[in-house]
């Protein structure tokens, strides 16, 4: 074995370049590690922790470092050629049309060039997200920020600023958004039609743009606000923005609010907005109102199913859809008791959770919970265990489990070893920016389990978050869940209910 | 309410371009931004952001720019540095770049210093100049500080005669020396005596010869010679042939008129005759002069020098006084004469980047297809820098334009908030000098201004702002 690194100074690349450049270079032969970074201090440090670093290779800043493991000095040599090959390669803008010209090198200068934007959609690494949305807002544009990491008191600053000139900050961390019809980030294809939601962003407000699709009922705006929007601190600007939006939108006929339970003074102020809002309101705040509470004009959903039912309801003539309670499963075999839900979706997580814990004791996850413990040791599982493996513990320097399905392929495996695990349950996420086949990407996993232990194992149970126009198929994915043996749910609640049963029957 | 909704959707995408497929497959517009991370520095990039379209920076570079197009050099005499250059001191040297000490100095710049201690019979020897110069008895100053400019080391002391250029719009004067021609010259760092005869002859003929020419001409607006000249050839930085002839062409009748010794005139005539780039001090300070007009307007993010003394290259930007913001200076990679190499350059030196400040030089490399193989590219690398020079400046300057772009001005104006953000740096056009002193130009080629330096500006910039603007 032998290492090496190369420096490719002046140089920036994203990292979704990066690793793409990473893993061809990993598959050459006689390689057996290799990856391209931007040399920043927590990038080199995952270098070091993954043994491709054994000295300070005196990279700066602004530089790309590529370090390769290979079998010998010829392939070490062939790896980094490729690598600094791929990386110097012109980037592809694709922009049709475009005459052979300077490449847009910042918000202003494509302002410049697109005079009617109106729009910035911002994945820049987490400390530079703030400045490049200030940029957008000064430059009167409004703003998706799909970025992460970024101080709440930026996120602050950056809705303040909004406010005042009339512009919408979507997010930060807001994975998804649907607006008139263009999907945003990682969105699924959905129909248009009159339902507006404002969602938390990301898979919650997947699964109910998903779910309506499925009835043949349409979405008119889907608004990503962030996580923390709804918390004290930042005081719903975005939702509040967006409330009133939607309220004079006239192609939005019905709005659907998804969040976890927002901070009781925020949560006054949006419902007492919402219930003026003159159309329907669907309010699935995932635990809240605590009890029986009531507001008028605003109907309460305990899940993210029955708001999308819902909204589909009060969309159409006031008939209610419903899915069965449950879907049939088979009863875990004898000392199986355990329920093990490996989710790449953070807000399904925390519907599982909101879910199971008034129902199970001693359930365990790595998001907090009011009624949940959390796991000492995120990568072992301990009793009834409910995992966002989309959390940063997991994603730190690896791509996102809807991208990547390499850990969770482990953590299936290594929860299949488990002699007490009854059920696994998972989530695919479809649509743009997921796995391009995550049903394939999983297969060689699924099928390993079914082998290694038969009808004795654990049940998989899975449910598919998409559409049929997706990229991926929400047909094919399913038909290729089914074929590996999986129960297949039509989606989280119906899933989680149905995990339910079985625990309960085999308690 | 937003214009989100209702609107067409048209979207800029910042980071990860995978983001827009999806959405021009909806029908949607979308543009790609080719990110990097403004100067690898989140500090830096927050203080950018905070100046980006910031209303009061838009209209003080309104106001600054408008005071730069609006500049009218006009070349009006010839007089030596101790009578024109006010405060300046009895033994004071000036200096092209940012300030500097003996010390500190490149060898071409000591060359120079040496030359100048002889030239004024402040020593009697090389020696005795050395030691006179790092005895702390001469005042060391940039050229910039007394409203001077100067090609490579840029030497003025006191007894060198140095062109006035007035501009009547703002009451602004501007100097720059006389070019010495090509060889052994002191702007290199040659001081043998040969060099210090020919300043000698400057001085107590040309200087003169010019004055008595000057007083016949009348005064002489610079900025249509120019113009004219960027038509027939030139960018006016790395190649004057055309500027000079029509400069001379000017000349002549008023050297005839001044009645001249015929021996003078025909030396006179025959030296600047002899020197294509006679012109090119006189283009210097008729930047210089256009860009003074524009400093000194509180909160404009324009630059208004940009300046090398071999060691460091320094900008001044007009909103904030007369700081320097200082990063090393770039060995420069481009084309040497034979013999040479990149071992025997000398770091970048001299004030004559301020036609590029000014708009001109590398930024109208399109007027010039004579000299893009000997600055290092083709015909199209040159309409391409001048074409990328617009999206870091704040306007064109309609009184420079350039016939191979369809006579569209020249971008002028350079903006730090653009430079940082875009990662675009101004190009400039310039002669390399060798290492040593006295050795010469050893070849040329294009190089960029630091980003550094345009990184310290936008965070000094974004200080003096008022919180909560």
């Amino acid at each position: 074995m032998t290492m090496g690194t190369r420096i490719i100074a002046d140089l920036y690349r994203d990292s979704v370049a990066l690793m793409q450049i990473s893993s061809t270079v990993s598959q050459l032969d006689g390689v057996s590690q290799a990856s391209c970074i931007m040399a920043t201090p927590a990038n080199l440090e995952l270098l070091h922790e993954a043994g491709l670093l054994s000295e300070d290779p005196g990279a700066l800043l602004n530089e790309v470092l590529i370090a390769v493991e290979a079998d010998n000095d010829d392939s070490l040599a062939r790896a980094l050629d490729a690598a600094e090959a791929e990386l110097r390669a012109e980037p592809v803008t694709a922009t049709p049309g475009a005459e052979q010209s300077e490449p847009l090198r910042s918000v202003e200068m494509a302002l410049d060039a697109h005079v009617g934007a109106n729009l910035a959609l911002i994945a820049t690494p987490g400390p530079f997200a703030t400045a490049e949305a200030t940029k957008a807002l000064h430059l009167g544009l409004n703003v998706m920020m799909f970025s992460d990491n970024v101080p709440v008191e930026d996120e602050i600053a950056l809705k303040t600023r909004a406010e005042r000139d009339g512009l919408m900050v979507m997010g930060p961390d807001c994975g998804t958004a649907i607006v008139d019809g263009a999907p945003l980030g990682f969105a699924n294809v959905v129909r248009r039609g009159d339902i507006g939601i404002i969602a938390a962003s990301g898979t919650g407000l997947q699964q109910v743009s998903c779910l309506i699709d499925a009835t043949g009922c349409g979405i008119s705006q889907a608004i990503g606000t962030g996580g923390r929007d709804l918390s004290a601190q930042v005081g719903g600007r975005t939702t509040i923005r967006a409330m009133r939006a939607l309220a004079d939108d006239p192609d939005t006929g019905v709005i659907v609010m998804i969040s976890k339970p927002p901070a009781p003074d925020v949560a006054a102020a949006i419902l007492d907005l919402a219930a003026q809002a003159g159309k329907p309101v669907i309010a699935s705040l995932l635990g809240f109102p605590p009890g029986d509470a009531t507001v008028s004009g605003i109907t309460f959903a305990d899940t993210l199913e029955s708001a999308a039912l819902l909204a589909v309801a009060a969309s159409r003539d006031g008939t209610q859809l419903s899915f069965d309670e449950t879907v049939a499963a088979p009863e875990p075999a004898r000392g199986r008791k355990y329920l093990r839900a490996l989710y790449s979706g953070g807000t399904l997580c925390y519907e599982a959770l909101s879910m199971l814990g008034g129902r199970f004791d001693g359930v365990h996850s790595n998001t907090s919970y009011d009624t949940t413990q959390t796991l000492n040791d995120p990568w072992s599982s301990a009793g009834h265990t409910v995992l966002d493996l989309g959390d940063d513990v997991f994603t730190r320097g690896r791509p996102h489990p809807m991208i990547d399905h390499r850990l969770r392929n482990e953590r299936l495996l290594a929860e299949a070893a488990d002699p007490e695990t009854a059920v696994i349950l998972f989530d695919v996420v479809l649509g743009h920016g997921s796995h391009e086949d995550p049903v394939a990407a999983m297969a060689p996993s699924l099928a390993q389990i079914r082998e290694e232990h038969g009808d004795d194992g654990p049940v998989l149970l899975g449910f598919v978050c998409g559409t049929q126009a997706d990229p991926q198929g929400l047909a094919r994915q399913k038909k290729g869940l089914a074929d590996l043996g999986v129960v297949l749910a039509e989606n989280n609640a119906q899933a989680v209910r149905t995990a339910g049963g079985m625990l309960e029957g085999s308690q | 309410m937003s214009n989100l909704f209702g609107a067409e959707l048209s979207v800029i995408n910042v980071g990860l371009s995978q983001f827009a497929d999806p959405i021009r497959a909806a029908g949607n517009d979308v543009v790609d931004v080719t990110w990097a991370p403004p100067a690898h520095d989140d500090a830096v990039a927050r203080a950018l952001a905070q100046l980006v379209n910031h209303p009061d920076i838009e209209a003080a570079n309104r106001k600054a720019f408008d005071r730069y197009l609006s500049a009218q050099p006009t070349l009006t005499g010839v007089g030596l540095a101790r009578d024109v250059l006010s405060d300046l001191g009895d033994r004071t040297i000036l200096h092209s770049g940012p300030p500097i000490a003996w010390e500190d100095m490149c060898a071409p710049v000591r060359g120079a210093v040496t030359g100048a201690c002889l030239y004024e019979g402040w020593a009697g020897t090389h020696a005795e100049a050395e030691t006179l110069a790092g005895s702390g008895e001469i005042t060391f100053a940039p050229c910039h500080h007394f409203g001077a400019v100067g090609p490579m080391a840029g030497i003025i002391s006191p007894s060198m005669p140095l062109w006035i250029l007035h501009d009547p719009i703002h009451d602004n004067t501007t100097f720059s020396n006389l070019n010495e021609g090509l060889g052994k010259v002191l702007r290199f760092g040659a001081n043998n005596q040969d060099v210090i005869d020919h300043l000698h002859w400057i001085r107590d003929v040309l200087g003169p010869a010019l004055t008595a020419t000057l007083e016949q001409l009348g005064t002489l607006e610079l900025k249509p010679l120019m113009a004219q000249a960027l038509h027939m050839g030139d960018e006016v930085h790395n190649r004057n042939a055309a500027a000079s002839a029509l400069l001379i062409k000017r000349l002549i009748p008023a050297a005839l008129d001044a009645r001249l010794d015929p021996d003078t005139l025909s030396a006179v005539v025959t030296f600047i005759n002899s020197n294509d780039h006679f012109f090119l001090n006189l283009s210097m300070a008729a930047c210089k002069s256009m860009l003074d007009a524009a400093h000194g307007v509180a909160e404009s993010s324009m630059v208004t020098a940009m300046a090398r003394n071999g060691v460091n290259f320094g900008i001044r930007v007009s909103g904030l006084g007369d700081t320097w913001y200082q990063a090393p200076a770039a060995v420069i990679d481009g084309l040497f004469f034979p013999g040479y190499s990149t071992d025997d350059a000398n770091p970048d030196l001299g004030d004559s980047s301020i036609t590029e400040t000014s708009g001109i030089g590398a930024f109208a490399m399109a007027a010039s297809p004579a000299i893009v193989q000997f600055v290092g590219g083709t015909s199209s690398d040159a309409l391409a820098n001048s074409r990328r020079m617009a999206h870091i400046t704040l306007g064109r300057n309609s009184a420079f334009t350039l016939p191979a772009l369809d006579f569209t001005p020249t971008p002028a104006g350079i903006d730090i908030r653009k430079v940082v953000d875009t990662g675009i740096a101004p190009v400039i056009n310039t002669g390399i000098a060798h290492r040593d002193a006295g050795v010469g130009q050893v070849g040329a080629g294009i190089t960029n201004a630091p980003l550094a330096c345009f990184s310290a500006a936008v965070t000094a910039l974004a200080e003096t702002l008022q919180p909560g603007d």
